[in-house]
């Protein structure tokens, strides 16, 4: 996203249950509540693994791959934003089946996204007020070749 | 079969109000409108209304979203209560309605006034669809909560975009086609030019379908539904009062409520179904009556792909198969097989949220539908709202 300026974007409400969320992208992290007990991840957060029911959950980092399961080319400009067309997308990380985030996909053609499509997340910056939160949007995988 | 308790309720009246693009009136005004009539309708009066179930209850945004809350109603129709619900927390619009069954069934209460309203079309004004989205189209101090935050700083307010990529998802599994989609509207088109209330009422073929701007993909204009002005009521009466009526009530034979899957718009766990689903599976396990007794089916339509969803998820055919089963539209055509939202929907009749549904499903059983009239004196029906994790169905018979 470095190559134009940074699109308004109605921001998250930070508060200490999704931070981690909001906040890897300083690290060039995605973080997801894990449960240090089972594994399993937990999204959106919640001070509970709904696997075992413990509070043992604690933020860790993931690979920041995904891939798309679906998504839409949307036309219409419903409020300040992105320039349309622009594709929001259901995307699931490649640790945990069923872990999903709506997203954006960029950087490539907005006809080019397809289901099934590998994805890998990248982070726009955004102040807010004192504070700055880091929006997880995501581009295709590049080829081997150019990684 | 266990004799479940909503076969103990039965709707003895219904009314609405004027419906509009923009009506400009007072929502209680419209509110108290369909409350009146639908009173009438049932042959009683305030004096015999005890209860009162409402979606979603008080709201001021998103503006227009609710027209009028409990407290309003009850006040100025001077109503005394053994029982009351409003709430948003609910299988969708017309989980207020089945609360209601319930609550005559267990003698809470013996005759319930339920109503939902909206002013959605005058409270966006002229500023289109922007002026009534989430964060008050989004400069400010506004920042995303709950829910709203996994979508909001995506640019994707709107439940259209949600849908969209449900209905993606489901072209992409089972092949369905944007002509198949286009079944919906132009159906719900066709009906709504036999509907004098209907707020698009102008023939559309499948050409006008294809050329209207694109909204989400596959998601065109006339996918989605008409923000509108209206109010609609029923009233939920116990069955044993049925000498106390004006005419036959309609028996609630079953409904479903369920939802098993995570109730998200994003998690869920099959993306080519809903909440629908869950709902539709139950109602059937409620009943001896089958899907091939049904004479018509009124079934949401807030985007033209949940009512796909609701075809497969009552049962009407398989599970991804609503394309092949609307293709060519005859099949749910006034005089087909399953004669389909029958006053034009929420896509063309304009969206009244729900309660639309259940209002043309007992007119059509009343057989007080008019030029729209299903032919051969329908003795069952389906009225079904919600999309997304919002599902609630309620199964219909007059006997005659």
């Amino acid at each position: 996203m470095s190559d134009h300026e940074v699109p308004f974007r109605i921001l998250p409400r930070v508060i200490d249950l999704n931070r981690h969320f909001w906040t890897g992208g300083e690290d060039g992290e995605l973080r997801f509540l894990r449960c240090q007990d089972d594994g399993t991840y937990v999204h959106p957060p919640s001070p509970r693994c709904p696997n075992c029911l413990g509070k043992n959950v604690s933020p860790e980092d993931v690979s920041g791959r995904a891939t798309v399961v679906t998504y839409s080319i949307n036309h219409q400009q419903w409020m300040p934003g992105p320039e349309v067309p622009y594709v929001v997308a259901i995307v699931e990380i490649v640790e945990q089946e069923g872990v999903r985030l709506t997203t954006n996909i960029v950087n490539c053609d907005v006809h080019a996204v397809r289901i099934g499509m590998p994805v890998r997340v990248v982070f726009e910056e955004h102040a807010d007020g004192d504070e700055r939160v880091w929006i997880p949007l995501f581009e295709p995988m590049k080829t081997d070749g150019e990684q | 079969m266990t004799e479940y308790a909503e076969k103990r309720a039965v709707i003895s009246g219904a009314g609405q109000s004027d419906v509009g693009r923009r009506l400009h009136r007072d929502p209680l005004d419209l509110t108290l409108d369909a409350c009146v009539a639908a009173i009438d309708d049932a042959g009683l009066t305030t004096a015999d209304i005890d209860g009162i179930a409402t979606y979603p209850g008080p709201m001021d945004t998103p503006p227009g979203f609710s027209g009028s809350g409990v407290v309003d109603v009850q006040d100025a129709l001077r109503l005394n209560l053994n029982w009351y619900t409003g709430g948003l927390d609910l299988p969708g619009q017309l989980g207020s309605v089945i609360d209601a069954c319930l609550a005559v069934a267990c003698d809470l209460a013996t005759h319930v006034l339920c109503f939902r309203s909206v002013y959605e079309g005058s409270a966006q004004g002229e500023g289109g669809r922007a002026a009534v989205m989430p964060g008050g189209g989004g400069r400010g101090s506004f920042r995303a909560g709950s829910f709203m935050q996994w979508v909001l700083p995506f640019a994707a307010p709107s439940a259209a975009t949600w849908i969209a990529m449900f209905a993606q998802r489901h072209f992409h599994e089972f092949g369905t086609t944007e002509e198949q989609l286009a079944q919906i509207a132009l159906n719900a088109r066709r009906n709504a030019g036999l509907n004098p209330k209907a707020i698009y009422r102008d023939p559309m073929t499948m050409d006008d379908y294809l050329a209207a701007r694109m909204i989400s993909t596959p998601l065109r204009l006339y996918d989605c539904d008409v923000p509108c002005d209206g109010g609609t009521a029923v009233i939920v009466s116990r069955a044993d009062t049925v000498a106390d009526l004006r005419k036959p009530p309609i028996q609630v034979e079953a409904v479903g409520t369920a939802i098993h899957g995570r109730p998200s718009w994003d998690q869920f766990d099959d993306l080519t179904t809903m909440a629908c689903r869950d709902a539709g599976a139950q109602l059937w396990t409620r009943t001896d009556l089958k899907p091939s007794d049904v004479q018509l089916a009124e079934m949401y339509d807030g985007f033209s792909f949940i009512t796909m969803a609701w075809l497969e998820a009552m049962g009407f055919c398989g599970r991804g198969e609503s394309g092949p089963f609307v293709e060519g539209g005859q099949r749910i055509a006034l005089d087909g097989e399953l004669p389909l939202n029958t006053n034009g929907g929420q896509l063309s009749a304009g969206r009244l949220h729900g309660y639309g549904f259940l209002h043309e499903a007992c007119v059509q059983l009343w057989g007080e539908a008019g030029d729209r009239q299903v032919p051969g004196g329908p003795e069952v029906g389906v009225a079904a709202a919600g999309g997304g994790p919002l599902a609630g169905v309620l199964l219909l018979t007059q006997r005659r």
